[in-house]
């Protein structure tokens, strides 16, 4: 039992007092930044990141595992109480969520979503601790045409699959991956991109491109749209349930989990497709279908679990092999570099303790999460009406500190206001925010391991596909790629046979406008993502 | 989300594919530019990479310039404080950037706490706030609080400026 037993060494890290405030500082900040509107988990993560500069890299990233979570909770609160979510995982959760809470249920409902949430991380950071030395295992057998590989699906896959315009997202990872060539040239030296400025010959920083692209370019957008009307904060106690909720809720947090994980731990899994099929199961399977549309708690706790369980899951191929596949995994990975750490293989054995350190303290700020968000919901629910202009201001003021904070140069504030109206952008005219930042971040590693593998092969581009592993991934980008194609020819063959999952849905969810984007969305992926599991 | 300035808003749109294509030919002109002798140690090359940057930058704002043509639009962002409703706000925005350029200009010169207490206050007063007298005490307390915050939690010493020596 190795992994028991660097686990257990992981939690005596984890568990000195010390250790155990920041996870808890972690948690409040995480969950009360994530309950702010506006402010998604990776936002948190990105804003927070120069807190945790000072901390030894273990104590940052026990309080990252904290901040993770807690932002991600901190969400689906939002969602609960504001009919409108923030981000895409949360979608799904406000459906029911939202209308749990106009029937005076709040409460239940963000108490199925707090355990659901806490039983799903648990089990996923179970997972994960099983998986990551598996794949490690794997993954050390690969070389540099095979990461290429997986690098390429994982970019594609992200930019291809999610979102509902391909030619946007493209777009979008266009515009990351130009973002991450400036600098030097890690091979020859020469500057790219840097138009003779001297402060660009280190590259961007991908916390000072995050926090533009996410917090600025959020402030600016939202101000131009501000909503004048207050929204209606539905007040709530303390959350709790009765022995109903409990009977109709742990089926859901399982079964949720199930659809979680492995979609979160595939390169362009992301959460949305799992809460959106827990949504769709929980509705066949339930006894009280009819509540479905006005407030069922199965509602709430499947998605919140398959939600939580992908969170978890994302940190799998974001640990064992380097590869962040949403934004927040890239926003941790940026960190995890800023302290000269690379992710990846040979993290497992180079960094053992801190790895094991932070996957133990996954465990410990889930529970934490249960134990601190359960009292103090009626706070966080205080948070959300806080007056829109300084909750924007503030976020300007704090993403303008983090920024600065990296480098201490003025200069990088520029940058931050480029990319931030950049960002105001992107928002406006409906470009996903996700590839671009996944194409800075996997850009130059990407670009590293072609030079790598076409130096092996001393330039014969027959070097790209010289390992078994890489062929069956290109093969499976080319089936990702080619299925919108395949899949019109066969409705224009067969315009009666539609696929079984959206068919069932678009009956009830239609006139909900958060369902509705779902609806196209998981149409081509679900073959896509049974053929990945093949290799 | 759809409205009636349909024409309008389209031809906004074209801005991105143009901004795409401008992305794509500085992109592709800077690795142009590159001198690199041919070296069997890295066949690739440091021009590859951005020429295929450059290339997808470029077929993207054709193909989104067709689209937007033909009528097709990209869905804005919505939100929990966002109201598509009305069109978008510039008298807010545009202070907003005047105080966030502000902030940039003054913070290596006057410090942060000086900076920041302007970069919140016209943040502020931008986004609606009319209190000015509250508004002022809140940047300013929140200024100290992040510079000795950062100063004596984190080591990390912003810029103190005019204001060197007393702080």
């Amino acid at each position: 039992m190795d992994v028991w037993s660097s686990l257990m060494d992981g939690f005596s890290t984890a568990l000195t007092p010390l250790n155990l405030m920041y996870a808890m500082i972690g948690v409040i900040l995480g969950t009360a930044v994530g309950v702010l509107p506006g402010l998604g988990p990776a936002m948190t993560v990105a804003l927070l990141l120069p807190v945790t500069y000072a901390l030894e890299p273990t104590s940052a990233f026990i309080m990252f595992a904290g901040i993770y979570y807690g932002g991600m909770y901190g969400g689906s609160t939002t969602s609960i109480l504001l009919n409108t979510p923030g981000e895409s995982s949360s979608v799904v959760t406000a459906i029911e969520g939202n209308k749990m809470a106009k029937a005076g249920r709040a409460a239940q409902a963000l108490a199925t979503a707090a355990i659901g949430s806490f039983v799903a991380g648990t089990i996923g950071t179970t997972l994960l601790a099983v998986c990551a030395p598996i794949v490690v295992k794997f993954a050390v057998s690969l070389g540099s045409p095979s990461y290429f590989a997986i690098m390429m699906l994982a970019l594609l896959a992200v930019t291809a699959v999610l979102g509902s315009s391909r030619l946007r997202g493209f777009a979008s990872l266009g515009l990351g991956l130009a973002i991450g060539l400036v600098g030097l040239d890690s091979v020859t030296g020469q500057s790219r991109l840097t138009f003779g400025q001297p402060l660009l010959s280190d590259g961007l920083d991908i916390v000072v491109v995050a926090v533009a692209i996410f917090a600025v370019g959020e402030a600016l957008w939202v101000a131009a749209h501000l909503r004048r009307t207050p929204l209606h904060v539905i007040p709530v106690g303390r959350p709790w349930m009765g022995k109903k909720d409990w009977q109709r809720s742990w089926k859901p947090w399982l079964r949720g989990t199930v659809f979680g994980f492995p979609f979160g731990a595939l390169p362009a899994g992301g959460a949305e497709i799992p809460t959106f099929l827990s949504y769709v199961t929980e509705k066949r399977l339930s006894k009280h279908p009819e509540e479905f549309g006005h407030g069922a708690i199965e509602g709430v706790a499947g998605p919140e679990a398959a939600n939580n369980a992908a969170a978890a899951g994302t940190l799998t191929p974001m640990l064992a092999l380097g590869l962040p596949t949403n934004a927040t995994a890239a926003v941790m990975l940026a960190a995890f570099t800023s302290y000269g750490i690379q992710p990846g293989p040979q993290l497992f054995s180079s960094q053992g303790p801190l790895v094991w350190a932070l996957i133990a303290s996954l465990f410990i700020g889930n529970l934490l999460l249960l134990l601190i968000n359960l009292p103090l919901a009626p706070l966080w629910a205080k948070l959300l009406q806080l007056p829109r202009p300084y909750l924007y201001a503030g976020i300007l003021f704090f993403a303008t500190l983090g920024a600065y904070s990296v480098n201490l140069q003025a200069f990088d504030l520029v940058i931050l206001l480029i990319l931030g109206a950049l960002g105001f952008m992107m928002r406006r005219f409906g470009l996903p925010v996700l590839p671009l930042i996944l194409g800075v971040i996997l850009g130059p590693r990407l670009e590293g391991q072609l030079r790598k593998t076409l130096q092996l092969s001393a330039g014969d581009p027959a070097g790209l596909w010289s390992e078994p592993i890489a062929v069956g991934i290109y093969v499976i980008i080319g089936i990702i790629l080619a299925w919108p194609l395949v899949l019109k020819l066969i409705r224009r063959n067969r315009p009666a046979a539609a696929p079984a999952g959206p068919s069932v849905l678009s009956g009830h969810d239609e006139p909900q406008t958060p369902a509705t984007p779902s609806t196209t969305k998981t149409e081509p992926t679900m073959p896509a993502h049974h053929q990945q599991e093949k290799p | 989300m759809s409205s009636p300035a349909t024409g309008l808003k389209g031809r906004a749109e074209l801005g991105v594919a143009l901004l795409l294509g401008v992305v794509g030919v500085l992109v592709f002109l800077d690795a142009n530019g590159l001198v690199t002798p041919y070296s069997k140690s890295d066949p690739v090359g440091p021009k590859t990479v951005p020429f295929i940057v450059a290339g997808l930058l470029v077929v993207c704002a054709v193909l989104l310039a067709i689209n937007v043509l033909r009528g097709g639009r990209g869905e804005a962002e919505g939100g929990e404080d966002v109201d598509l409703a009305h069109p978008a706000d510039w008298k807010t925005v545009l202070p907003l950037a005047g105080a966030f350029l502000l902030n940039i200009l003054l913070i290596d010169w006057a410090g942060w706490v000086i900076s920041g207490t302007v970069l919140f206050w016209g943040s502020v007063l931008a986004l609606g706030s009319r209190r000015y007298i509250r508004d002022g005490l809140i940047s300013v307390a929140l200024s100290l609080l992040t510079f000795y915050g950062f100063y004596l939690g984190l080591g990390i010493a912003l810029p103190a400026g005019l204001l060197e020596g007393i702080l």
